[in-house]
């Protein structure tokens, strides 16, 4: 444990707690991710995971607690704001632009350093045609990493899935971040595609030099990838650790499979 | 005879429809001399052909003028409108409202102007610079105090832009009293009341009119975007009646008895007034009646699908697109939804005001019940019909609309008895309901066209789109 939490932290934090009426969806949430670590965040259904990330991107405002981002406090700005500043996210539920192309739903996420104002593309200037031209050779580039050059006038909606949480990957890699956090990547996966998904996940991660954060269920992902795990349930941090020792907690066992089912299980 | 005059009227709405879409494919082209000669030509085209005698009869009546230019307005509003609903997914009622408020802006700065007050150009003139200035300035202090609320920051903005139209109507009063000599009198016209300064005026009423329209989309637009879409379609429904109600009261409650009201506003200089040919032959024929009436309509009409589709083919274009797709995921992509619905719905007004300032100068006579909430469907359904996130569709629909509808159909049912033409609001409805019913999408879905297609960036982009050739573009997993 100490090993991992060496080193300069990316995003830290602090007693975050979000209250929706009485209920604590959240409560007294701490995290620090260091550099270049590849963390999992883990818990049953509802345990509020999905609420951590929606913290830390700002979708939802915190009820209290803090949020710091390389040192600087993010909470209480807009979602665009932080993105801005680096942080890069998926959703459970692919969010593609669906009616868009590939191609756009990258260039999309180029849009705050497009490089020109609207002034240029109302005027067509040169400085517009120029970033432009920059702006499609460099979707049409990063594309081709993921070897989705081949699909970029392709229409979202109609790639299979699998390939929709590639392009959606690709799509938050775009936004240039240093933090990107998953939310459940390997979800409605087969066995060959969660392959893929891991191998991928490790590729991006030593490419784009980022620090990941995975919110999943199959655990052969997160036993597989984690390099350290946080687990939540009912709001509430039950247990951290290395995937070895979470698959040993009594805690998280209990919660996963309810009282006595430890015992049983350890047998 | 009268079945020639029905075929002449189809023949005449075929070939304008091709009119407008050639100069869609010439603008398209990639040099800039093969826009700027399609440019010329196609206004060479429909002057020569407004002007134009077929044996002593001219080619164009007044009725069919007035068809194309209801077809121009149109096309601006519902362009406008495709630009809010059809690619920024937000419903809107109030582009009519706006459409209204570009017209009796347009129409109250020359009118005045015509009777030498030059009141109506400098007020509105100083309000939309300094209200847009103040915009920007209130946009810039708030963009440094972190996290407002989009209510106080709506605060911000009504007192900087209530104060800078309090300037503007200071500022103009003196400006406009200083300028009156410049009329002269009815026995020695000045400068300014010579028949080029009102061509000027006019060029800048409508500039203004659009501008205002912004500036009120804006101020109006800011609050009520932060609302869910049906209940910003509920709300701008709201800003139409309040348009209206106010129109109607003009004289009563706001301080312009010149728009007199329901009565409706007389004595608008009719700017674009319909053109007939010269009795003489020849050049001298032609040129004997010219007047810049299409010439402005041209330029207009022309600035306002650049504006349009520069503003869609642009990356702040694919964002409203990102928005329209999905909000959450757009602001996870770094996009400020809520600046960003806002810019588009005041560009969207912006088109309606220039589009309403036209339509005040070739009526001449404006009237509140044509800007009722329920004339404000039209361009909702042309939208629709044309195909929402169409820009090529749109206009498509709008001159369908006004030469189908108001021009075959009023001419065919014309024949059969004079309360026959009713029953296009019979037929047109059915017509609707079947293309909902056969293509839900709309006429063109959203497939562009010519000027409106997205550009490709050199090969390598169509090599990307098409594969490699000789290959079929791979699929996920292979």
């Amino acid at each position: 444990m100490a090993e991992i939490m060496k080193g300069e932290s990316v995003l830290v934090m602090g007693d975050a707690t979000k209250a929706f009426g009485g209920l604590l969806a959240v409560k007294d949430f701490s995290l620090s991710l260091p550099k270049g670590s590849l963390q999992g965040l883990i818990g049953p259904n509802g345990a509020g995971k999905t609420t951590a990330f929606n913290l830390i991107t700002g979708i939802i405002p915190l009820t209290s607690g803090t949020v710091e981002f390389k040192g600087e406090r993010i909470d209480g700005l807009e979602p665009f704001e932080v993105t801005r500043l680096g942080i890069a996210r998926t959703f459970q539920n692919i969010r593609l632009f669906s009616n868009l192309t590939v191609l756009d739903n990258v260039r999309i996420a180029y849009h705050a350093h497009s490089g020109y104002t609207l002034t240029d593309s109302l005027l067509r200037t040169k400085r517009y045609d120029q970033k432009e031209r920059e702006l499609t050779e460099k979707a049409l580039d990063f594309l081709a990493i993921f070897k989705l050059e081949d699909i970029a006038g392709e229409v979202a909606k109609n790639l299979p899935y699998g390939q929709q949480r590639r392009v959606e990957i690709a799509r938050a890699l775009a936004c240039d971040p240093s933090l990107l956090l998953l939310d459940e990547p390997a979800a409605g996966m087969n066995p060959r595609e969660i392959q893929e998904l891991m191998e991928l996940i490790h590729f991006i991660k030593d490419r784009f030099d980022l620090t990941i954060l995975l919110i999943e269920h199959q655990m052969r992902v997160v036993m597989g990838i984690c390099e350290y795990l946080t687990v939540m349930d009912f709001g509430e941090v039950i247990a951290r650790g290395t995937p070895k020792e979470i698959q040993n907690n009594e805690m998280v066992i209990e919660a996963y499979l309810g009282k006595g089912a430890g015992k049983s299980a350890a047998s | 005879m009268e079945l020639g005059y029905l075929a002449g009227t189809i023949v005449k709405m075929v070939a304008l429809i091709a009119w407008i879409y050639g100069l869609l494919w010439g603008l398209g082209r990639k040099k800039l001399w093969q826009k700027a000669l399609t440019v010329v030509l196609a206004f060479v085209v429909i002057q020569a052909v407004i002007l134009a005698k077929l044996g002593g009869v001219a080619l164009f009546s007044a009725f069919d003028q007035t068809l194309l230019y209801q077809a121009i307005t149109m096309a601006m509003v519902a362009l406008g409108l495709n630009l809010i609903y059809g690619f920024n997914g937000q419903f809107s009622l109030a582009q009519w409202g706006f459409y209204g408020i570009g017209a009796y802006c347009a129409a109250d700065i020359t009118y005045r102007w015509t009777n030498g007050d030059a009141s109506g150009l400098v007020i509105v003139g100083f309000g939309v610079i300094l209200g847009g200035l103040a915009i920007l300035g209130v946009g810039k202090f708030l963009k440094r105090k972190r996290g407002v609320p989009v209510l106080s920051s709506f605060t911000f903005y009504l007192f900087a832009i209530v104060a800078a139209g309090l300037v503007a109507v200071w500022l103009g009063k003196a400006v406009s009293t200083a300028l009156a000599p410049g009329f002269g009198t009815a026995e020695a016209p000045g400068p300014l009341a010579s028949p080029m300064a009102l061509q000027a005026v006019f060029f800048l009423s409508v500039i203004f009119a659009g501008a205002f329209a912004a500036l009120v989309s804006f101020i109006f637009g800011l609050p009520v975007l932060s609302l869910g879409s049906d209940y910003f379609g509920i709300a701008t429904l709201g800003f139409a009646i309040i348009v209206k109600t106010l129109l109607v009261n003009s004289d009563t409650i706001l301080p312009f008895p010149e728009m007199k009201g329901g009565r409706g506003m007389l004595g608008i200089p009719k700017i674009l007034a319909s053109m007939a040919p010269g009795d003489e032959p020849g050049i001298a024929g032609f040129f004997k009646n010219w007047t810049p009436a299409w010439l402005w309509a041209f330029v207009f009409l022309i600035l306002v699908l650049v504006i349009v589709r520069n503003f869609v083919r642009s990356s702040t274009g694919r964002a409203t697109l990102a928005v329209r797709e999905d909000e959450i995921a757009a602001r996870a992509m770094g996009i400020d939804v809520a600046g960003n619905k806002l810019l588009t719905f005041v560009v969207g007004s912006f088109v309606a005001g220039i589009g309403g300032a036209i339509y005040a100068h070739y009526m001449g006579f404006l009237t509140p019940s044509s800007f009722d909430f329920i004339a404000g469907f039209n361009p909702l359904i042309i939208v629709v019909f044309g195909g929402l996130g169409s820009m090529t569709g749109t206009i498509a629909a709008s001159f369908g609309w006004i030469f189908f509808l108001e021009g075959f159909l009023r001419v065919l049912l014309g024949q059969l008895g004079t309360d026959a033409p009713s029953w296009r609001f019979v037929l047109y409805p059915i017509a609707l309901l079947l293309l909902m019913l056969v293509r839900p999408q709309g006429l063109l879905g959203t497939v562009e066209w010519g000027f409106f297609r997205a550009e490709g960036f050199g090969a390598r982009l169509k090599e990307a789109i098409a594969g490699p050739p000789g290959q079929k573009p791979k699929m996920a997993g292979e």
